[in-house]
């Protein structure tokens, strides 16, 4: 279970415009933040492809790439792209060895592209 | 990505301006593109599918794979009527992430008690529509059952080619207003355009029930429905 940020009252609700809106903010106020999008999707995957979720140097994050399966993998890949400012390409599916610990339950296989906001 | 990258694709959500960013997934470039530049960009023809589908992807071209997200304006909501089934239709549009706005001249009906935390326009539909932005992004329904309001404002709807265009009222009620709408010269190819009796076919009675019917079409026709009217929501 993804602890709820509390940066994000509106939790994976929260719009595209309020996401982006909040890594410009960030970024502005001189944070390092990650910015991570689904790039691929097979399957049943629960977000589509374009989905965003960003996150900042602390942990704190807004929006989402899979519906709360992933996205505390995907907060600890984004704080290390953050401090190397290298991008990463996350795959997770079932047939991941890491299943049990955050696949997709749905059974789906999304990419998701980690990119430092610069 | 680049803060300037981020800004400015912000700005162009701000202003609801549909834009494509192209990142290059090999060395980590990106550019944005405007809708009016995509006949120039190098990626073009590619480009122009996503958009048109509206659906962000993973695209390869000369060997080289690319990530383009399509970025189209949030889907805005405006009704005529501060009504029952305007006061479910808002917190639905929220949940759809949509910008409501409620339009109602008639200041009993128009009050925040009635309508807190949404844009209310508490007047008559030639002042407050104008500074509105309704465009194709824009799903109007007009629910007052008043012609001096409905029926200007579903001419304006059909002006600025709302995606989406609805009005309460049954199919007696609806021919009498075709009528109204046709003496103002309105063709009847714009007419077929506004949805009567508005909303799925879901047996709806109550006004919730009634907004839920009312935002199942609202999807629909942003999903479905294929032409150039439609506007595509990367979801």
């Amino acid at each position: 279970m993804i602890p709820a940020s509390p940066d994000s009252p509106g939790g994976s609700l929260a719009s595209d415009q309020e996401i982006l809106q909040r890594a410009q903010d960030w970024r502005e106020q001189g944070k390092g933040v990650a910015l991570a999008t689904v790039v691929e999707t097979w399957g049943s995957a629960p977000r589509p492809t374009g989905s965003n979720l960003v996150i900042d140097e602390d942990g704190n994050f807004l929006g989402s790439v899979s519906g709360g399966c992933v996205e505390g993998a995907v907060v600890t890949e984004a704080l290390d792209v953050i401090s190397d400012g290298k991008p990463k390409m996350l795959e997770f599916g079932v047939a991941d060895e890491t299943a049990w610990r955050v696949g997709l339950s749905c059974g789906g296989t999304i990419r998701v592209y980690v990119e430092k906001l610069d | 990505m680049k803060l300037a990258t981020l800004q400015a694709l912000n700005r162009a959500r701000q202003d609801r301006r549909a834009v494509a960013l192209v990142t290059d997934l090999d060395s980590g470039e990106e550019r944005l593109v405007a809708e009016s530049a995509i006949a120039s960009d190098p990626l073009g023809a590619l480009l122009a599918v996503q958009m048109r589908q509206g659906k962000s992807a993973r695209v390869e071209q000369d060997g080289r794979s690319y990530f383009v997200t399509v970025h189209v304006p949030p889907v805005k909501l405006v009704m005529t009527g501060a009504v029952h089934i305007s006061q479910a239709l808002v917190p639905l549009a929220r949940l759809l992430g949509y910008d409501p706005v409620v339009v109602d001249p008639r200041t009993a009906f128009a009050s925040p008690e009635r309508f807190p935390d949404v844009r209310l326009v508490a007047d008559w539909p030639d002042v407050a529509l104008p500074p509105l932005g309704i465009d194709r992004y824009t799903a109007f329904v007009a629910l007052t059952h008043d012609p001096k309001i409905d029926d200007p404002a579903l001419a304006h709807a059909l002006a600025r080619d709302c995606f989406y265009i609805g009005a309460l009222g049954s199919r007696k009620t609806h021919a009498r207003r075709l009528e109204r709408l046709r003496a103002e010269g309105i063709s009847d190819q714009a007419l077929a355009r506004i949805r009567a009796p508005i909303g799925l076919d879901i047996g709806a009675i109550s006004p919730a029930e009634i907004a839920v019917a009312i935002i199942a079409e609202i999807t629909s026709a942003l999903r479905l429905e294929s032409g150039e009217k439609k506007p595509r929501l990367p979801a």
